[in-house]
């Protein structure tokens, strides 16, 4: 415990310094990323001890804020997310010091590292704190400090807009989150959070604030349809911190709805229905509105809002498994859900900051824009296609061991619970497939458009690879990819303390039932083992076989035509029309064609724009009539310090008047 | 014991699984009224490549390289995980139908980006449509069995298909029969036969899986070709398991009856093609969403016996 309070010191201040040095680029691109990664180093010991077992007794300090205390505690549950945000945050650090770098000469680099440090020592904050107020003191910091590394590049028009929605959304949230804590500490008598679990919670009131629990953690982790402000707001933030935000900081949104399942004890059937439906249109809507689109980091972030889905799918199965009694159903499906959680960060983080590389690289996020990468950008190339692979859940990557266990979840419960309760878990299974598939198709098109091909522009036939220390987060985040992958078992067998936690299940059927699954990801990983051996040979036999052999080089076959040229070759919308047509109740794609005219044609174009569909119909129509609504208020404002003044003076007079009667 | 029968129908399967595209052209010839290519062209035909050199593509990088090895290698370690009709498959344990279809889904990724690495439009079509069937008949299959796990109780594919003889009775024939149907739609799809798609066709606007593979050429085609040959088995045993269900005793009689329905599945895909026209790529969707509906309908028929 006390080196991570080091390291959130170290953070504080090596951020403060940073501030301070505002005027000195070079300084600040060394103090602050020093400052996380080595926060980070100091942090992950401890997490990594709690995780393997090790209890630490919770430390309290006075604080004089009411109803708040300085308590904090570091269990297996907040060491399981403390892990991402340490791994994330230092590995991000490094890649942001040289990606910042080429801001430095029109802009000062002290704020986004101060705001930086702060937005990761506040998520460290956050998981251990056990007291209702610190924990909303450290989640609106969190806001804050993400809201500022949002609004870098606020020159920009599109950066501002996607800054407001974002602070708008994520206090909208937190608006529900406060409710969530005053119905807790209300019947509770203190905002501790030992007391929230002490406290035994019947039917109606545990549902209420299980509900606002969704609602409020749900803005933050990005479940359709508050996700509003996620494809917003990651595309326009650095990369680094894009990574930050969709790797780790959404996942705090989890941890809230977790940790509000340990206060409320035995769940209903119904809880676990709606994570289920919320899992399941966040997926598929995710994924869909991904593929519709043309910029990679845009495309980037629909994809969190999937694989938040494929989480509160997990989350789901796990509160059905709890229901009905079923442990290893319970364990399946927390233990896909809280895998996810990590899995995410790695491939996200990762897929985030190739992403980045590619703008830095190649000057352009626009996937149609871009192509023939891999060829000037080999080791972005090489880490970005691991992590799409594992990002669709691929073997024998990370993401597929997730999805694995919620799916053998589901299909245990299928195989052996009665019909009522198995029905919602009938929809995981093709759901899952459908959104897997889909991602597939999703991740093709965004690498092979991007990296693979003929560079479709000068920009992109100019691309170059960036530098080492931005290609050291890249192959450090994929070799974790592929590590939790093949040891899945091990991995699965850390996460037992957490697991018995978090599910209820007592500490010997825990034991029992993990046993069982920790041996069947052993077959996975065996698997995969022998998936890999095999492909070695077939690799040994090519290369034997090609020896001496004439091999030969030429231009690709097409169809005989004799000078094809790279903006001949399929594009991304291309690609992805088929599927958008075929899902367009949903997305509502803008066509702008204009079709080739008369016998010789002189132009034709075609643009397709498909907007959020939740934005557009749902949350600006509602604003828009809530500020007219407002604007019917206008008169109060006049502008007239006397009429304040009167306000003022009405408004004590009022409060006098309510207090004596 | 078992292992050992599992590994030699294992091999087995290895063994024959390009013999099914064999009868299958000779099955097309026949109607055509052609003596047609012998029943072991195929095995010619792997045998040449093997034995050539390769040209590739200026634009390609070692993704193009990679991919035909990569699929072959998710393709070979699926077929290990299929059941031998009732006999179990080497590799197997509960929830391994996942492992299967995500296998299958390695093998489509990999394709996808070989066939997106030379930069041709003709397999960039191709790709996009590979990768929207396949969106849409990946649930349908899963469905599919996660229908005959409740029925037989157990979601590990080897202990379904040796389970379902006993669980099948005049009451769940119909239920059988309907996912047998969304199945079969599936085998077709997957594989990239007619009505979804036309392997023979000469023209590459048209083509689904054999536009991707154009530029491949020498040993590298021999491992597309032989793992599209092991995905025809590997859906087509799931099939065939479903619906020769019969289980004798005897091992021998049981793995020749298999083996018997094996070939007589190719035989039916050879009467389809020489029957069938293609459809338009705009009916595909509607016929995959079609076979989901059999599925669930099977679904339903299976949860009103219990």
């Amino acid at each position: 415990m006390q080196l991570l309070f080091v390291g959130v010191g170290l953070l504080l201040a090596s951020g403060l310094v940073c501030l301070m040095l505002s005027r000195r680029p070079r300084a600040v691109a060394i103090v602050g990323p020093a400052g996380a990664v080595a926060a980070a180093l100091l942090g992950i010991v401890p997490a990594l001890r709690v995780v393997g077992g090790e209890i630490l007794p919770p430390v309290q300090w006075a604080w004089s804020v009411p109803y708040g205390s300085l308590t904090l505690a570091l269990d297996g549950l907040s060491a399981w997310f403390l892990i991402p945000v340490l791994v994330v945050g230092g590995l991000a650090a490094i890649y942001g010091a040289r990606y910042l770098g080429s801001y430095a000469r029109y802009k000062a680099l002290g704020p986004p590292w101060f705001f930086y440090n702060v937005l990761m020592a506040s998520m460290i904050v956050l998981v251990l704190a056990r007291n209702g107020m610190l924990f909303l003191v450290a989640w609106e910091l969190m806001s804050l400090a993400s809201f500022f590394l949002v609004m870098f590049e606020a020159e920009q028009e599109s950066v501002r807009r996607a800054g407001w929605i974002y602070l708008v959304a994520t206090h909208l949230g937190t608006a529900f989150l406060l409710a969530l804590f005053v119905l807790l500490g209300q019947q509770a008598g203190s905002l501790d959070f030992a007391l929230f679990g002490k406290t035994g919670w019947v039917g109606g009131r545990a549902g209420l604030l299980f509900l606002l629990a969704i609602i409020g953690f749900g803005t933050k982790a990005g479940f359709m349809p508050m996700h509003v402000w996620l494809p917003e707001a990651h595309p326009a933030a650095p990369s680094h911190v894009s990574a930050v935000m969709s790797g780790v900081m959404i996942k705090m949104g989890i941890y809230g709805i977790v940790r509000t399942l340990t206060f409320l004890g035995s769940p209903a059937a119904w809880w676990g229905w709606v994570l289920i439906a919320i899992g399941l249109t966040s997926g598929l809507l995710g994924v869909l509105f991904a593929l519709a689109q043309h910029d990679l980091k845009r495309l980037l972030a629909y994809h969190s809002v999937e694989n938040i889905g494929i989480i509160a799918l997990g989350l789901g199965v796990g509160i059905l498994g709890q229901v009905c009694g079923s442990p290893v159903l319970a364990l399946l499906g927390f233990g896909g859900g809280l895998l996810h959680v990590l899995n995410h960060a790695l491939f996200k983080a990762l897929l985030f900051l190739g992403a980045g590389a590619v703008a830095h690289g190649a000057g352009t996020r626009d996937l149609d824009r871009l192509g023939g990468l891999l060829r000037r950008m080999p080791v972005t190339g090489v880490t970005f296609v691991i992590g799409a692979a594992a990002i669709c859940g691929l073997p024998p990557l990370n993401g597929f061991v997730s999805e694995f266990l919620v799916y053998a979840g589901a299909l245990h419960g299928i195989a052996s619970l009665p019909v009522s309760v198995m029905l919602s878990l009938l929809a995981v299974v093709p759901g899952l497939a459908l959104i897997g598939g889909l991602a597939v198709a999703c991740f093709t098109k965004a690498f092979g458009i991007v990296f693979l091909g003929e560079p479709r522009t000068p920009e992109a036939a100019g691309a170059h690879e960036v530098d080492l220390s931005m290609r050291l987060p890249l192959v450090l985040l994929a070799a974790g990819c592929v590590g939790v992958g093949l040891l899945a078992p091990l991995v699965v067998g850390m996460m037992a303390p957490m697991l018995a936690a978090v599910s209820g299940v007592d500490a010997t059927a825990t034991g029992e039932s993990l046993a069982g699954i920790r041996s069947l990801l052993g077959q996975v990983a065996a698997s995969a083992v022998l998936l890999l051996a095999v492909i070695a040979f077939l690799a040994a036999c090519r290369r034997r076989l090609l020896a001496g052999r004439p091999v030969t080089s030429a231009p690709t076959w097409d169809c005989g035509y004799a000078a094809p040229t790279a903006r001949m070759q399929y594009t991304a919308s291309s690609i992805a029309q088929p599927l958008i047509r075929l899902f367009d109740v949903f997305l509502r794609s803008r066509l702008d064609l204009s079709a080739p005219r008369g016998y010789f044609p002189q132009d034709a174009s075609l643009h397709t724009d498909t907007p959020d569909v939740f934005q557009e119909h749902l949350f600006q129509p509602t604003l828009r009539a809530g500020g007219r609504l407002l604007a019917g208020l206008h008169w109060l404002q006049h502008g007239h310090v006397q009429v304040y003044v009167l306000y003022i003076a009405l408004a004590l007079l009022a409060a006098l008047v309510w207090k004596l009667g | 014991m078992q292992a050992v029968v599992s590994i030699i129908h294992w091999l087995v399967a290895l063994a024959l699984a390009p013999l099914l595209l064999g009868i299958i052209g000779r099955t097309k010839a026949f109607f055509a009224g052609r003596t047609g290519s012998p029943f072991l062209q195929p095995y010619h035909d792997l045998r040449k490549l093997l034995g050539k050199g390769a040209v590739y593509s200026h634009t390609t990088t070692w993704v193009f390289r990679a991919a035909p090895m990569v699929g072959l290698g998710a393709v070979f370690v699926a077929s290990g995980m299929v059941p031998f009709g009732g006999s179990p498959a080497v590799i197997e344990f509960p929830a391994d139908l996942i492992l299967v279809v995500y296998l299958l889904g390695l093998l489509r990724f990999a394709t996808v980006l070989g066939a997106l690495d030379t930069g041709s439009s003709f397999e960039g079509m191709g790709a996009s449509r590979e990768v929207q069937f396949s969106a849409l008949a990946e649930p349908v299959l899963l469905l599919a069995l996660a229908t005959l796990g409740r029925q037989t109780g157990s979601y590990s594919l080897s202990t379904i298909f040796v389970d379902i003889a006993e669980h099948l009775s005049i009451h769940a024939g119909p239920a059988m029969l309907m996912g047998a149907v969304a199945l079969l739609v599936v085998f077709l799809v997957e594989n990239a036969r007619i009505p979804v798609d036309d392997p023979n066709t000469h023209l590459e606007l048209t083509m689904i899986h054999e536009v991707m593979v154009l530029d491949y050429s020498g040993p590298d085609f021999a491992f597309v070709l032989y793992g599209a040959a092991l995905k025809l088995w590997v859906l087509g045993a799931l099939l065939v398991g479903l619906v020769i269900p019969v289980h004798v005793g005897i091992r021998l009689i049981d793995s020749l009856l298999f083996v018997l329905g094996m070939f007589a599945l190719a035989f039916l895909v050879g009467v389809i093609e020489s029957c069938m026209a293609r459809l338009r790529l705009l009916r595909v969707p509607q016929m995959l969403i079609a076979a989901g509906a059999f599925a669930i309908f099977a679904l339903v028929l299976v949860l009103r016996q219990t």
